[in-house]
């Protein structure tokens, strides 16, 4: 068996003591990093960087750490989303959605289980899934062009005006205020674009920016506003049990979450954020207005939690057999490779197999020891729940105006920030959702560089959208996310009205 | 609480390792780790270390935005005559200050020390294309333009697309702006889409295809350099078929522009040193770099002839006003 023996020389490599101790480093740190607002898994990575080349790591070691940290990171995310509303990183931006309402109500630990969970189960299959299918899903990305990218954009809009269910029009809005500030900086066209001559809006906002601006100092704004009277912050404490019942629940979910998350990740142009994204959007139209979805259903953290630590296995997919990174963090990951002087690629998997299996193996490690820090020692994370908001808030702060800073060493973006934080303020006053402007600066720009491509090859011929069966299924899949809620809805609300 | 006072600890740790400056030589890398540009100033920076050319190891700083710009705005306003600052740059450096993308700062506000190699420029096409010669192609995009697409990993008007131009243009087709090019997210992208059949050649760095021509995915129409590369013999240069075009993505440095003539030549010199020493021959055979030294006046005048070529191509096609 050609898989056992590869599987023997992986943990071969794993199992050495030094590799173990950097898994278990990388794996804390990982989780530290992904929860702290304003430090997510690309920016984590690439700050460690600079650390392996000084202590002189190999390259086995070196991708070992830094694969422990983005695995890490992507666990972590969840616990500032579930506690605090606010996202740890972009990926873990649904989790929010029905997270934080069960925190409100007193389930932070069952929800911080339940996500812990997910991660694991949405983590590992996907190590699974790479481990025996990589060469061969990697041609996955060569059905991909233009047209299909723009299409499978799309579908991920289309189901937004469903994600906010009080005001459709805000949500509306919300997305095209995203999509605008994604339009900023010098994108496809190479042309700048609303940048006024400041060098610093070239590169386009950073979405974290926006991220740790919209949640985490708005609600600085909102606490100060009250005279520290009034804080979301601040939710009830029960005894943290693992929660059974929920977790067996919810186990399909996650199967689902996990696989709609990796094929996200498998393709370079979507990702980490579309995965979780779209895992929950499927999940919430799966189950329909029986669920609880945005008021604190549990499958509304798994769903997500599953989707996006699949898309960070799936990620690892394109950049491992074809050099092409499916997500930020693994864009990183491939400068690292590249300086260690590994080229990933189509002969990787032949030429470096101790690199390959050793990482495999490695991550199906880490995710055991990710599973233990994250479901028995949750209760150290509960815990910071005890503390009232005035201690609490300006430590946030303080943590995001360092996170910020460390993105480019640049006050610029601290303004920026700010700056986020008043509008999302005032968002906060009229009930306008702020999870669709970050969606719309996440995925606003690849959406419209996928366009331009296509028209460019078509030399402007828009049927060119829909030359492939890939891309007319994912049209007719976008036209009915956006359609059938609508008719779903009146048809689900019929019957209760008769019977009153 | 204790887990973010404890990560407090931690960002203030990295913001603090990242910020400390010392006496020594300080090479700034305009991007982030893992990039070309931080590679050049941590292997330079160990070498000049290594062979003694510097007294102390040199301090890399990484300073990202703007494409580059912000460090390059950096060294003109602030840091224009010091004598221990080097600055990773590479073909994107100029292409960049040619397009006025570095918000109306120019080319001659630094002097370029020297360039000490360079990731061979290549057209590469999938393995079942039907063109068999860089000319084959050439006829192809001469007799319908829109037939041929190329994919590369710069934006339109960025490096690799101007490379194509190029070559068109030493063949004498004159109508560039009916190219058709698609910048995607680096070169490995690109080699997807012409593997794909969305496009129908990729313009990009050898290092970025190496794997691919292995593999058979992809085969390689030219490269354009003087002499065919080392380690890639089978590969015809663009040269050879005729077409007269060397277009390579060079690793060098800048330096501010007020250090004296003497401080100039003396950074042109150690940057030689690093040229002919073994630890950096090793690093670009590592890297698939091909030998590429031009230093001092040298490199300088050479740099103002890209630069004027690159201004003239973006204005044909649109680029730059």
């Amino acid at each position: 068996m050609d898989l056992l023996s590869n599987l023997a020389l992986g943990f071969s490599i794993a199992l050495s003591p030094f590799t173990l101790m950097l898994a278990v480093i990388g794996c804390f740190l990982g989780t530290i990093i992904g929860a702290l607002p304003g430090l997510g898994p690309s920016n984590g990575v690439a700050i460690l960087i600079p650390i392996t080349f000084s202590l002189g790591f190999d390259a086995t070691s070196a991708l070992v750490l830094m694969t422990s940290v983005y695995y890490g990171a992507m666990y972590g995310g969840r616990i500032s989303s579930i506690l605090l509303n606010i996202p740890g990183d972009e990926p873990a931006l649904m989790t929010t959605l029905d997270g934080y309402p069960m925190a409100k109500q007193g389930k932070a630990g069952d929800a911080l289980v339940i996500s812990g969970v997910a991660s694991f189960v949405g983590a590992f299959l996907a190590t699974i899934a790479l481990m025996l299918l990589a060469p061969y899903i990697a041609r996955l990305a060569y059905k991909f062009g233009p047209a299909e990218y723009f299409a499978l954009y799309l579908l991920a809009f289309s189901t937004l005006g469903g994600m906010a269910s009080n005001n459709q029009a805000k949500a509306a809005m919300a997305s095209l205020i995203g999509l605008g500030l994604a339009m900023i900086g010098q994108g496809q066209s190479g042309t700048p674009r609303f940048v006024h001559g400041n060098l610093h809006l070239m590169d386009g906002i950073d979405f974290l920016v926006a991220i740790v601006g919209l949640f985490a100092v708005s609600e600085v704004f909102v606490f100060l506003e009250s005279h520290g009277k009034e804080s979301s912050i601040g939710v009830k404490l029960e005894k943290v049990t693992v929660p059974v019942k929920e977790l067996a629940a919810t186990f399909w979910t996650m199967i689902r979450g996990s696989i709609i998350g990796f094929v996200a990740g498998v393709l370079p142009g979507a990702g980490a954020s579309l995965g979780s994204f779209m895992a929950y959007m499927a999940e919430k139209s799966y189950i329909g207005e029986k669920g609880n979805f945005g008021k604190g259903d549990p499958r509304g953290v798994a769903a997500p939690e599953a989707g996006n630590n699949a898309a960070a296995g799936g990620a690892l997919v394109p950049m491992l057999t074809l050099g092409v990174p499916g997500s930020g963090t693994t864009a990183v990951l491939l400068a690292l490779l590249m300086t260690l002087n590994i080229t990933p690629g189509p002969t990787l998997f032949t030429d470096r197999p101790e690199v390959v299996w050793g990482l495999i193996a490695t991550l199906l490690i880490a995710n055991f020891v990710l599973l233990a820090m994250n479901v028995p020692m949750v209760k150290i994370f509960v815990r910071i729940l005890m503390v009232p908001p005035a201690i609490l808030l300006p430590g946030v702060t303080m943590i995001s105006f360092v996170g910020i800073y460390s993105l480019s060493g640049s006050s610029f973006d601290l303004l920026l920030m700010i700056l986020f934080g008043i509008m999302g303020w005032l968002f906060r006053k009229m009930d306008i959702p702020t999870v669709p402007i970050i969606l719309g600066i996440l995925l606003g720009g690849s959406m419209e560089d996928n366009l331009r491509r296509a028209m460019t090859l078509s030399g402007g011929d828009p049927l060119y959208l829909f030359s492939s069966p890939i891309a007319v299924v994912l049209w007719v899949m976008a036209i009915l996310g956006f359609v059938a809620p609508i008719f779903l809805r009146r048809y689900l609300r019929k019957p209760p009205a008769v019977t009153d | 609480m204790k887990k973010h006072i404890k990560g407090f600890g931690l960002g203030a740790f990295f913001a603090f390792a990242m910020g400390t400056s010392a006496l020594a030589t300080e090479c700034i890398a305009p991007a982030n780790p893992g990039g070309g540009w931080d590679f050049t100033c941590r292997q330079i920076g160990k070498i000049l270390f290594d062979i003694k050319q510097v007294d102390a190891p040199v301090q890399v700083t990484n300073m990202s935005g703007g494409g580059g710009g912000l460090a390059y705005a950096h060294v003109v306003n602030e840091r224009g005559s010091d004598p221990d600052l080097i600055v990773a740059a590479s073909s994107a450096t100029t292409t960049r200050l040619a397009q006025n993308a570095f918000a109306g700062m120019t080319a001659d506000q630094v002097r370029f020390v020297g360039a000490i190699g360079a990731d061979p420029g290549v057209i590469v096409v999938a393995k079942d294309s039907p063109f068999q010669s860089l000319n084959d192609m050439v006829e192809a995009i001469k007799a319908d333009p829109g037939s041929v697409a190329f994919a590369g990993g710069s934006a339109a008007g960025g490096f690799d697309h101007l490379k194509v131009l190029q070559v068109l243009k030493a063949a004498g087709f004159d109508d560039i702006r009916s190219v058709k090019y698609i910048g995607v997210d680096g070169g490995a992208d690109a080699v997807t889409q012409t593997v794909g059949g969305f496009t129908q050649g990729m313009t990009g760095d050898m290092s970025e295809i190496v794997g691919f021509l292995k593999s058979g995915e992809v085969r390689a129409l030219a490269v354009l350099t003087e002499d065919r590369v080392p380690g890639f013999e089978d590969i015809p240069t663009a040269r050879e078929q005729g077409l007269d075009v060397v277009a390579v993505n060079w690793r060098g440095l800048y330096v501010p522009k007020d250090i004296t003539d003497d401080q100039f030549k003396a950074w042109a010199e150690k940057l030689q040193a690093v040229a002919d020493s073994a630890e950096w021959k090793e690093a670009m055979a590592a890297n698939g770099l091909a030998p590429f030294t031009k230093v001092g006046d040298d490199f300088q005048n050479w740099v103002n002839g890209v630069v004027a070529q690159t201004v003239e191509l973006s204005k044909e096609i649109g680029v730059l006003q």
